[in-house]
């Protein structure tokens, strides 16, 4: 009898290890595409980053093209462009920071207020739309009730104000467009983690502030908000360590020449150097500073964070 | 909890507030909505402001009758069909093997893998990569040069990782091998997962124009997002010299605005039983991510 259960178990173990063996051959296989796409697609384009350093031209190629060391670089930190694309950058994510992200959470805590939920649902789902609306869609919509000749938004102003303004075409206007903009199309969809996390408050919380007599105020002060703080927190560390990221996208389609002192940022500047006038070499370096930069910012943001409140992406 | 004067007082404000806000914020869609419906006269003076004026389907006559509009049409659901199941595939490809606690070497990919999160090679590096590869004025760039998006390999990685272990051991006991726990197993237990990731995709492959604009190039392959973007600038364009507008025949307004309802349409339409997934989708993504 106990023969066979040993015979059995070697058995088991035989075969334990060959499954082992197949299991991760199987496994491996399957990484060959992933990993295949960031091989090609995300570490290919780095060592494409030697460009920086270099007078390349598409002719010559990587390895034809005269190395120039830090050339770029410096010509980049010297020329007028670095210190207004930069400014527009961080202004751009500052507004931001300052308005479209506590947006979200004000608009979050207001909801969880809602007592019918049949409401409460039916602006939720009404208020996400815009966030599936494409950007180019967005600025379509911007750049037409803005517009000049039949904009509503235009008309309105003029009634109040006898001034028929183009606000498209107005520096002092277009921070303001493109910060309402992004509130516009992320603020329902953006709340969405905010009302996660105040659903997971602790009921008891506010049922032990009611005895001891707490109005709604003080519980959302005392009881709400501390208990959506790792979210915030979490939320506001990636928001920081994004602060020298442009929305290109967005920017290329409602900045013009006549706003190009307030909105060209390093991303736009990027896109017109390398794509529209092929001075790779160049933009590949205002790219790669960027870079650098921003991902010392995350690290930063990150550091602080987790010194300070224990909440700490990795 | 009975509610005192001041709540009930609150609770009122709060929500005609919410109420006022809501409409605010679907008032642009409702307004571009009834501009594409009215007469171009009509819009071109600034008569609609809410409902539409003189009803009618002249700009969507126009914009359906427009080959180019079809075509893009028709790119554009290519791209978005094609390239969501692509990226579903290559992503469950790491996902899967990634999620096993037990993989050799999964620490080192994973790391690679997170990395490139916090660091991108840019836009140029990626485009001349693009160039290298010869992929410039080709589907496949679109199709295969996107096909992961680290957040959603995530997503799906911690879902698979909360899909019971003694599910997959009593499968091997029963001489089952891994592609067969794959697909028997795992993607059965995962297809809202696989779902919200897929609608991920399909949003962004939707609604994306900025690589499409760069790498597609010749006009038989653009998207109906670039193609209307074109159409949008150039009125931006002719906005400077707005004076003259009105002196053109085509019912200009009305055909932008109808080709913006067009192109956001099936998102539109679709949202409304996407959302669901999104939301469990950020809820995993924050939990977890």
């Amino acid at each position: 009898m106990s023969n066979i259960t040993n015979t059995k178990k070697q058995n088991k173990t035989s075969n334990r290890l060959k499954d082992k063996l197949s299991k991760y051959a199987i496994l491996y296989i399957m990484l060959i595409p992933f990993l295949a796409y960031y091989i090609l697609f995300v570490y290919k384009p780095m060592t494409g980053l030697a460009i920086a350093f270099q007078n390349y031209s598409p002719y010559l190629g990587i390895k034809g093209s005269p190395w120039v060391g830090l050339k770029h670089f410096k010509a980049f930190l010297t020329n007028p462009y670095f210190g207004r694309t930069l400014k527009n950058t961080v202004v751009l994510n500052l507004y931001q920071l300052l308005f479209a992200f506590p947006a979200p959470i004000i608009f979050a805590l207001l909801i969880n207020e809602v007592r019918q939920l049949k409401l409460k649902k039916t602006i939720q789902t009404l208020t996400y739309m815009p966030y599936f609306i494409s950007t180019v869609v967005v600025a379509g919509i911007v750049i037409n009730l803005l517009s000049p000749s039949h904009g509503v938004i235009t008309m309105i102003v003029e009634k109040f104000t006898g001034e028929r303004i183009y606000f498209l075409t107005q520096p002092k206007y277009f921070r303001t467009i493109f910060t309402t903009m992004t509130i516009w199309k992320n603020i329902g969809y953006n709340s969405v983690v905010y009302l996660a996390a105040l659903a997971s408050v602790d009921m008891q919380l506010y049922e032990a502030a009611v005895v001891d007599g707490a109005n709604k105020f003080k519980q959302i002060w005392h009881i709400t908000i501390p208990g959506i703080m790792p979210t915030i927190i979490i939320m506001l560390i990636l928001k920081i360590g994004a602060i020298l990221s442009s929305a290109t996208d967005t920017i290329l389609l409602l900045y013009q020449e006549a706003t190009y002192e307030v909105a060209d940022t390093i991303g736009t500047y990027v896109y017109r150097l390398g794509i529209e006038q092929h001075n790779y070499s160049f933009a590949a370096a205002v790219g790669l500073f960027n870079s650098i930069i921003a991902l010392i910012m995350v690290w930063i943001s990150n550091t602080i964070s987790k010194k300070v409140t224990e909440v700490g992406l990795w | 909890m009975k509610a005192t004067k001041g709540e009930k007082i609150f609770y009122i404000v709060n929500t005609l507030f919410l109420i006022f806000l809501t409409l605010l914020i679907i008032y642009p869609v409702v307004y571009v909505i009834s501009a594409s419906l009215s007469a171009n006269d009509a819009v071109a003076t600034g008569k609609v402001v809410l409902l539409p004026k003189k009803t009618t389907l002249t700009a969507y006559k126009y914009v359906f009758s427009d080959k180019g509009i079809w075509r893009a049409y028709g790119n554009s659901i290519y791209y978005t069909v094609v390239g969501t199941l692509v990226c579903i595939l290559v992503t469950i490809c790491g996902a899967y093997p990634l999620s096993k606690p037990d993989l050799p070497g999964k620490g080192i990919i994973l790391k690679f893998v997170v990395f490139s999160m916090w660091f991108g090679a840019g836009m140029i590096p990626v485009y001349l990569n693009f160039v290298d590869l010869h992929l410039v004025g080709t589907r496949s760039a679109i199709i295969f040069g996107f096909a992961v998006d680290t957040f959603n390999f995530i997503l799906l990685r911690n879902f698979f990782m909360s899909v019971p272990r003694s599910l997959e051991e009593a499968a091997v006991v029963d001489g089952a091998n891994q592609f067969h726990i794959l697909t028997k197993i795992y993607i059965p237990l995962s297809t809202s997962a696989i779902a919200t990731v897929g609608l991920f995709y399909a949003v962004a492959k939707w609604n994306g124009y900025l690589w499409s604009m760069i790498l597609l190039k010749k006009e038989h392959l653009l998207p109906l997002q670039v193609v209307i973007k074109d159409m949008i600038l150039k009125l931006k364009l002719d906005g400077q010299q707005y004076k003259d507008v009105s002196a053109s025949e085509l019912p200009k307004e009305t055909i932008i605005y109808s080709s913006i309802v067009v192109s956001a349409l099936p998102m539109m339409l679709l949202y409304p039983f996407i959302q669901k997934y999104f939301v469990k989708g950020i809820m995993v993504g924050a939990v977890k991510g």
